[in-house]
């Protein structure tokens, strides 16, 4: 059983952090930047992240799990198709791998490789699924496997969506297709949470809230004008804008994300994107 | 209809750089529709030729270039004017451009990109609706295509990225699951959100299509 599903079984606060794998081979700044990470349960490794092309999250948890780092291996549906997220999910459980965030993924059109493809022959739901079929011994053609996966499924939100109830359908959805806990989208105002939170109650899944940390106005905007999902409040921006020290007015509203999440939640994911040594200040 | 576009110049200089008589072909049917292969566009196209100072050996629009036997008949009475030309040219989706050279010996140069199974918003204004999967789920999706109006072809409902109501790859266009789920609830109904659907069964769509009428329907 992985240390995440035991602490979140437990109904422990969580804290999870996550990290990119390099574009090209070299792993030491993504195993130094690992290194540094304290009082974390599990790093999440990312897959292809805003579609730009990467090392394989598959690859680096695989790495950090054999040194003894519980990982949550990302996986989307965006660059494989259901044979190959089959075969990923396979090899992942081979090294060892438990946690998974499954997800749709961003569009290529973000990315770096705008010209690819995009796959998705499976939504996140499906992959939920199929995910909950291979732990239960069988392939989606049916087939029997000859060893069985333990995996500790879960999935992502964004708990401010609109519409509300169309996004929550899904989220329904994904706790029947067998998504065990929820990492969600950065969290920036606490209405927001609370009435996800309400909604959430009845299904009794554990919920992480995503924390980012925001370096600087100029940061904010242009999370608002390019990354799918995020909007980061006019305030915040405002509050970046005119403080002396950004950073430091950016940790201060990651720590009050947190302070909400520990009164709402079973735990936060931070986002720090390179400040890891930030994260003991975030959780203070 | 299918909705296609003049290749850019340059791509077309390239492509007949090697021939001087050319004849040319357009489409009555879509392509005369959507502007890319009718009549105005083959007289056009001859005058650009001209400029590029090449001769049209002749010209026809096929009733539907699509169709393999219509297009060979059409030809047929062109005889003296393909026999002219070093090339043809046709006008038309990428299904005519090979019913024509499918049907003729001499080198057949496409002038044309075909890009959708398009829907007319207003004239000149096309929107692609159906993708052709071959396993229809607009009963349960209100009308709503999800398959082809989803960017990401979703089936379960919107993705992270839909921010108030709106997709994350336009945000000037609707999210597909936004339009389906405010259709869905003016009809009172659940349709598509009361199960969980399963994956799309792709060998509906195996590459070549191929369909055959059976004896009886013909
Ligand atoms: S589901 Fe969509 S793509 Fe498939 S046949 Fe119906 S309209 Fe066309
Ligand atoms: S925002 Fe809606 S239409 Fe756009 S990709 Fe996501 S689910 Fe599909």
């Amino acid at each position: 059983m992985s240390l995440l599903s035991e602490q979140l079984g437990n109904s422990q606060f969580v804290v999870t952090a996550e990290i990119a794998p390099p574009k090209g081979t070299d792993l030491s700044e993504a195993l130094a930047a690992v290194e540094k990470l304290t009082g974390i349960t599990a790093v999440n490794v990312t897959d292809n992240q805003g579609a730009n092309m990467r090392l394989s999250s598959l690859a680096l948890a695989a790495r950090l799990q054999q040194q003894g780092t519980e990982t949550v291996l990302q996986l989307t549906c965006r660059d494989r198709n259901r044979m190959a997220l089959q075969s990923d999910l396979l090899g992942a459980a081979s090294f060892g791998i438990e946690n998974l965030l499954l997800l749709s993924g961003d569009h290529s059109k973000f990315g770096d490789h705008p010209d690819s493809r995009p796959v998705f022959d499976l939504d996140s739901v499906q992959l939920l699924d199929m995910t909950a079929g291979l732990m239960a011994g069988t392939d989606m053609a049916g087939k029997f496997l000859d060893g069985v996966p333990e995996f500790f499924p879960g999935a992502a939100v964004n708990p401010a969506a609109e519409p509300f109830e169309l996004m929550f359908q899904k989220v329904a959805k994904k706790v029947d297709s067998g998504a065990r806990f929820f990492q969600t989208q950065s969290v920036f105002d606490r209405e927001t949470l609370e009435r996800f939170m309400l909604a959430m109650q009845p299904l009794q899944v554990p919920v992480i809230a995503g924390v980012l940390l925001i370096r600087s106005a100029r940061m904010a905007r242009f999370l608002n004008d390019n990354i799918p999902g995020v909007q980061v409040p006019e305030t915040l921006v405002q509050r970046l804008d005119s403080a002396e020290k950004p950073l430091t007015e950016g940790v201060k509203i990651a720590r009050e994300a947190v302070a909400w999440a520990r009164e709402l939640c079973q735990g936060v994911h931070l986002m720090t994107l390179g400040h890891e040594d930030e994260i003991p200040e975030i959780l203070a | 209809m299918i909705i296609s576009e003049l290749k850019p110049f340059e791509e077309l200089q390239q492509a007949l750089a090697d021939f001087d008589k050319l004849f040319i072909v357009g489409c009555a049917a879509c392509a005369t529709a959507c502007k890319s292969g009718g009549e105005d566009e083959v007289f056009k196209f001859q005058e650009w030729l001209n400029e590029q100072g090449k001769d049209a050996t002749g010209s026809v629009i096929i009733d539907e270039a699509c169709h393999i036997a219509r297009a060979a008949r059409d030809l047929r009475h062109h005889k003296t004017a393909l026999q002219d030309a070093d090339a043809l040219v046709v006008l038309a989706c990428g299904s005519g451009i090979q019913s024509i050279s499918s049907n003729v010996d001499k080198r057949v140069v496409g002038g044309l990109n075909s890009m959708f199974l398009g829907n007319v918003r207003r004239f000149g204004q096309y929107e692609e609706m159906c993708s052709l999967c071959g396993d229809c789920i607009l009963n349960e999706t209100a009308g709503i295509c999800p398959v082809t109006t989803c960017a990401k072809g979703l089936l379960n409902g919107p993705c992270g990225g839909m921010e108030d109501g709106h997709c994350e790859i336009d945000a000037e266009i609707e999210c597909a699951w936004s339009l389906i789920y405010e259709r869905l609830k003016s009809q009172q109904r659940q349709g598509v959100f009361a199960r969980r659907v399963p994956p799309k069964n792709w060998s509906r769509r195996i590459q070549p299509g191929r369909y055959r009428l059976k004896d009886g329907e013909r």
